[in-house]
């Protein structure tokens, strides 16, 4: 891993991925690592000389790579041979949707990712947890250093202060989160809520979990085959109903997620005017997942009924999805401004920066000082203050004569950042 | 007593600024500090009004202009009041900028020189004032509720997510504070009512002597009984709850200002 003879050379940010948008799910399905992979992949990728640290990230929708190396040609060349071995496909299958990214890019496309900028649906959440686990795994397996560490650490950060200073998680970009952010705005808690699951459907039963996770109480569901209410009734811990049921039903239940094959309305307008008197108008709010739909939408305009089908729910989302995008631009204005601060740092991980604003602080402290003396002995003459002067010079070159030789020199073996870091560290020189 | 009321229209209004940058900007320290603002407003009021009366030895009720000031002093204190127990912020968009506008009208009213009138030393009047005052604010605020509850509901109904739908709080919530108000109002304008025939057997010699004031009063507060009645029997909840505080509220304002401007009664000398 440590490249003695590049020892002067700067290490370089590196990545290289791809995504969903350059890859087609197919080939993201083939290149994926699962956690075991990534493990194994850091120890035979990372032993590559070129490879300096490394962390290996892959989720779903993308895979990326991310190194330091001086030699960053090689190091390329390393992750590619790599990959085709180790998932034993060409390089010309995949080189396509290959991108390749360094220095300022790479720390950008970091920041920009894990502040789920760059993920399909912006916003979403699961990615910064993603990313801390394949940097866990990296520090676990001892392939991170100096630079990614501070990289990552910086990632979360900005991540978090994306999430928190923008809109851009805000509000519902699911059908089911939807239906819960809706049933909210009614009820204003949906715990105590009691829930009628009509027919069956992934996304109604999807709807029915969310709204479960947010403490309704009783569940109900009826399915025309009564088998089919029961097996569902016992996974949702609720009970079943029969369809004929349903009319009944309408005066105690308060949210109703309809989800049939029925090609006409199930429930309809008088069915709901009847039962809202019994129900004393408390609120009643239907969720339509069906097509064609389910419920009559004339009951929307009964008082205290609400109805949401497919279609409003979806444009519902469309809105949100547009909100996010508008929250984006000022996440993106958050990345940019920490990538110009990631870069400062870094660029001062080079030997000469470092030394000249060790040299600088030397003399800061030591002019200030020698201002200090020279007014507590006002009746030294000029002259003696020029020697005294030329003395403080030379403790300073003195000084840095060995830290100079040691951080130019082949003094630091292994990784030089480490050294440039606590130097800075040390001497406090990044503030 | 000019400047006192300068100062507190002074707080009234920065609350009120900083519950609409609330409105728009969602931030909650905003609606904490309009809050305290209001709260700061609110007592500088009352220590003004508790002064003139025990400088005077007369309760400031005697004309509009005083009238009004107590109105607006009102509207702050229930709202105070009722966000401990509803987490109602948004309310505060509507209640600081009326409590503002109320003082500032009552600020440009000339002021008559109260004439000593002996009845505002009278425990019994005082309290009538001052019940039913605390009674209206309820309901001003049950309009405020109302209005709010019919934009949300709008909202919803149309599925046209946007401006409000984002920053106004569920229908539950607005329903139930609109509800409280309603309660507190009725109940605190049954007991003003009470007090007040009480103190005009002891004047008058009768309690109820037919005064436009009083028939008005005595509308708005059937009105509010039917709203109370038909949700306790009938469920009459949401959208028809929140028309009835609105109309509600008119007929209140009417009996306000309408009956003392256009018909005439005993209460007419107290204020104009």
């Amino acid at each position: 891993m440590v490249n003695l003879q590049n020892n002067n050379k700067m290490l370089e940010i590196v990545l290289l991925g791809l995504n969903h948008t350059t890859a087609p799910v197919e080939l993201r399905e083939c290149l994926a690592f699962s956690n075991q992979e990534a493990i194994e992949s850091l120890g035979l990728l990372g032993k590559d000389p070129a490879v300096n640290e490394l962390l290996i990230f892959s989720t779903c929708n993308r895979v990326e790579i991310l190194m330091t190396s001086t030699d960053i040609t090689a190091a390329i060349q390393a992750a590619k041979t790599h990959i085709s071995k180790f998932k034993n496909i060409e390089l010309r299958e995949y080189e396509q949707a290959l991108y390749v990214l360094q220095g300022e890019d790479a720390i950008k496309h970091v920041f920009r990712v894990a502040s789920s900028l760059d993920s399909m649906i912006i916003g979403e959440p699961q990615i910064l947890g993603q990313i801390k686990e394949a940097y866990r795994i990296a520090t676990e397996n001892k392939t991170s250093g100096v630079i990614l560490n501070r990289l990552l650490h910086r990632t979360f950060f900005v991540a978090k202060k994306v999430r928190t200073e923008t809109g851009i998680g805000g509000s519902a970009v699911s059908i089911s989160y939807a239906a819960v952010e809706l049933g909210k705005k009614i009820f204003g808690s949906l715990e105590g809520k009691k829930v009628l699951l009509i027919g069956a459907g992934e996304m109604a039963e999807l709807a029915v979990e969310h709204i479960i996770q947010n403490r309704a109480s009783e569940i109900y569901v009826a399915n025309r085959t009564f088998r089919r209410a029961v097996e569902l009734s016992d996974r949702f811990q609720g009970k079943a109903l029969r369809f004929e049921e349903i009319p009944d039903s309408l005066k105690l239940v308060d949210i109703i997620i309809s989800s049939t094959g029925s090609p006409d309305f199930i429930i309809s307008r008088e069915m709901v005017k009847e039962s809202m008197k019994l129900r004393k108008n408390r609120p009643i709010f239907f969720i339509d997942i069906a097509v064609p739909r389910d419920i009559d939408p004339a009951i929307n305009r009964i008082s205290n009924a609400y109805v949401y089908d497919i279609d409003d729910l979806k444009s519902v989302i469309d809105e949100n999805l547009e909100e996010r995008k508008k929250e984006a631009v000022k996440g993106e204005r958050i990345v940019d401004e920490a990538v110009i601060k990631f870069m400062e740092w870094y660029k001062n991980l080079e030997v000469v920066p470092t030394i000249v604003s060790m040299k600088n602080k030397l003399d800061v402290i030591v002019s200030a000082e020698i201002e200090k003396t020279q007014s507590a002995l006002k009746h030294l003459p000029e002259s003696d203050l020029k020697v005294i002067t030329r003395m403080t010079d030379s403790i300073i070159k003195r000084f840095m004569h060995d830290p100079t030789l040691f951080l130019k020199g082949n003094g630091c073996h292994g990784d030089k950042a480490i050294y440039l870091d606590a130097t800075r560290k040390l001497f406090k020189l990044d503030e | 007593m000019e400047s006192i009321n300068l100062i507190v229209i002074l707080f009234y209004l920065t609350s009120t600024a900083f519950y609409a940058a609330y409105f728009i900007k969602q931030k909650d320290f905003l609606h904490h500090i309009g809050y305290y603002l209001l709260f700061t407003g609110f007592f500088i009021h009352i220590f003004g009004i508790g002064t003139q009366y025990t400088r005077t030895g007369i309760f400031p009720a005697g004309n509009l202009k005083e009238n009004l000031s107590i109105a607006g002093g009102a509207v702050a204190g229930v709202f105070l009041l009722l966000k401990y127990k509803f987490n109602l912020k948004i309310l505060g968009t509507y209640t600081a900028p009326l409590s503002a506008i109320v003082m500032i009208i009552s600020f440009f009213l000339p002021g008559y020189p109260s004439e000593p009138n002996i009845v505002f030393k009278n425990f019994w009047l005082i309290t009538h004032v001052s019940i039913i005052f605390i009674g209206e604010a309820s309901f001003a605020l049950a309009c405020g509720a109302g209005m709010l509850y019919l934009a949300q509901e709008h909202a919803i109904k149309t599925k046209n997510h946007g401006y409000f739908y984002k920053r106004l709080p569920s229908l539950d919530l607005i329903d139930s504070t609109g509800y409280a108000c309603i309660v507190v109002g009725f109940t605190l304008l049954t007991i003003g009512l009470i007090i007040g025939s009480i103190y005009a057997k002891s004047v008058w010699g009768r309690f109820w002597s037919w005064d436009p004031k009083e028939v008005w009063s005595m509308i708005s507060w059937l009105l509010y009984a039917a709203l109370l009645h038909q949700r306790l029997t009938m469920g009459w909840r949401g959208r028809r709850a929140a028309i009835m505080s609105i109309v509600g509220f008119a007929a209140l304002m009417f009996t306000f200002f309408g009956v003392n401007f256009l018909l005439t009664g005993h209460h007419g000398e107290f204020t104009k």
